[in-house]
């Protein structure tokens, strides 16, 4: 046990925990006022459900040494998960510290499918469906990559701090249900400005400092591969954000606050799987093109294909994501992590193939077991709220409260 | 020349839009008000405490027309607004003295459209 590491990964988690209230004001801005707090709402109401979810059942599915495909029970409530360290994941801190780590994760990653269907869902709805998409959803993923015995995990695949896991699983998840819930009324003619900037920016530095848990802490122990992380994920974030920006410069002829930080979203989504596996050049071109990729999806892909991702949830993160999973089999290097494996630009083809064979089962398991989550929750107790609530707004109908006053 | 000032509930907006635009009534100013309506609205709760009887948030639309365009336009409106419940609001029609654009400075009817 060691209590440097014990302090290190228990910040982490708080940092991590952090983004999710961050995230609800990165989407929250981005929305009408008339739904803002529904924004917040889905983002807190996440936060309480799955910390119990976590605890209860969903470390266990996720963690417990059960078979290839998921944990079981076995740990439910935290059976067998004490203050002694669990060497199969991490030596030198108690068991309950990698929990209550993962635990913010698997907080996070279904928070960020609800920005693809946001300003339309009923509350009800999306409760059922937050909890369904984290026990048949990230349950299992979580299990294959990180878990004992997990079968991506067997295969050789490299996710330092959920490329995989969370920005595909979440984002691809997010396309389903923006497709499967239909475009919001109106879009056409109105498309909707988001109602307060500063919300944005806001939220996005909150991530950004959580981020620095997200990734670093992901070493679970305050030593040079932290330090690793740590560097690499500000210098991706930074040069995703001037790439974004630059971009809109060259093709619309201004730079937007807007741009510059869905870039530094996106260059933190890029190098979560990467962070422990590459040094600081690789983290740069990890970032410069990562922007012009999501760059890409949201602003040709999405408009082509018409599908509302109201907060574009697949486009920077499922997008983001498949890049920086991909980019970590091309740059990784065993200098950096002796634990880990050489790219394909290390003399290691082979590891390229793995990172393509992982996103790919990622890619088809999230998508399929999503819409057919949201096909059963929508024929039980239907998803998309009425047209006249949707015109109204969500805060006022689906919480009966408003974020803004006119007077007074 | 009147000038239309119409009163109408904020999630009708977009339709009452749609029927003028179609009317071929585009010059339309905006703005978000709050008014006493007859009727409740949606209740609001704050920590359990329940709000009723508040001022209500309405949108009020300035319409300035010739008078050939007036009725199109009270139509347009009550197309657009009407759901038949009571707060759909309300259309005052106002005779208007003069109009003056003032990039050209013309005045009068030429000056509205």
């Amino acid at each position: 046990m060691n209590s440097g590491d014990t302090a290190w990964v228990l910040v982490s988690s708080a940092l991590v925990m952090l983004m999710t209230p961050g995230l609800a004001f990165f989407y929250g801005g981005m929305v009408r006022k008339k739904n803002v707090l529904s924004i917040l709402m889905q983002c807190f109401i996440v936060l309480c459900l799955l910390s119990v979810q976590w605890v209860l059942y969903g470390y266990s599915i996720s963690f417990a040494p059960g078979d290839g495909f998921w944990g079981g029970f076995k740990w439910a409530g935290l059976a067998g998960v004490g203050l002694e360290p669990y060497a199969d994941y991490s030596a030198t801190i108690p068991h309950q510290a990698f929990m209550i780590f993962q635990a913010m994760f698997a907080i996070i990653t279904p928070a960020l499918i609800l920005g693809a269907f946001a300003e339309r869902m009923k509350f009800s709805s999306f409760l059922v469906f937050i909890l369904l998409w984290a026990t048949f959803v990230y349950g299992p993923v979580c299990h294959w990559v990180w878990g004992m015995g997990g079968w991506l995990r067997k295969l050789g695949a490299l996710d330092f701090a959920g490329g995989t896991v969370v920005h595909i699983n979440a984002g691809i998840a997010a396309l389903a249900t923006a497709i499967a819930i239909g475009r919001r009324k109106n879009l056409d003619k109105n498309i909707p400005a988001p109602h307060n900037m500063p919300f944005v920016i806001l939220g996005t530095a909150l991530l950004w400092f959580g981020w620095f848990g997200f990734n670093a802490g992901s070493a679970l122990a305050a030593n040079g591969l932290a330090v690793n992380a740590f560097v690499v994920t500000n210098t991706a974030a930074a040069a995703a954000g001037l790439s974004w920006a630059l971009i809109e410069w060259i093709k619309n002829g201004k730079p937007t606050i807007f741009g510059a930080a869905s870039g530094a979203v996106a260059g933190l989504v890029a190098i979560t799987p990467a962070a422990g596996f590459v040094s600081v050049i690789p983290a740069i071109i990890i970032g410069v093109l990562v922007s012009v990729f999501c760059f890409i999806a949201v602003s040709i892909l999405k408009p082509k294909f018409g599908y509302d991702d109201s907060l574009d949830a697949f486009g920077v993160h499922c997008v983001g994501g498949v890049w920086g999973a991909l980019a970590t089999g091309l740059f990784a290097s065993k200098l950096v992590n002796p634990a880990g494996a050489d790219g394909l630009f290390f003399g290691n083809p082979q590891q390229f193939l793995i990172q393509i064979a992982a996103v790919a089962v990622t890619l088809v398991y999230s998508f399929v077991v999503s819409m057919v989550i949201y096909k059963i929750v929508d024929f039980v107790m239907g998803v998309r709220v009425g047209e006249k609530e949707e015109a109204i707004g969500l805060d006022l109908t689906q919480h009966h409260e408003r974020a803004y006053t006119i007077l007074e | 020349m009147k000038l239309v000032i119409a009163i109408i509930q904020p999630d009708k907006l977009e339709e009452v839009k749609e029927e003028l635009y179609k009317s071929e009534v585009n010059l339309i100013t905006v703005s978000e008000v709050l008014g006493h309506g007859r009727q409740k609205g949606v209740t609001e709760f704050y920590r359990g405490a329940k709000e009723t009887g508040n001022l209500l948030r309405k949108i009020r639309l300035e319409i300035a027309v010739n008078d050939s365009f007036l009725e199109p336009t009270i139509k347009a409106i009550v197309a657009g607004a009407k759901s038949g419940e009571t707060g759909d609001g309300k259309i005052f029609v106002l005779d208007m003295k003069d109009c003056v654009r003032i990039r050209t400075e013309e005045r009068g009817s030429p000056a509205i459209g």
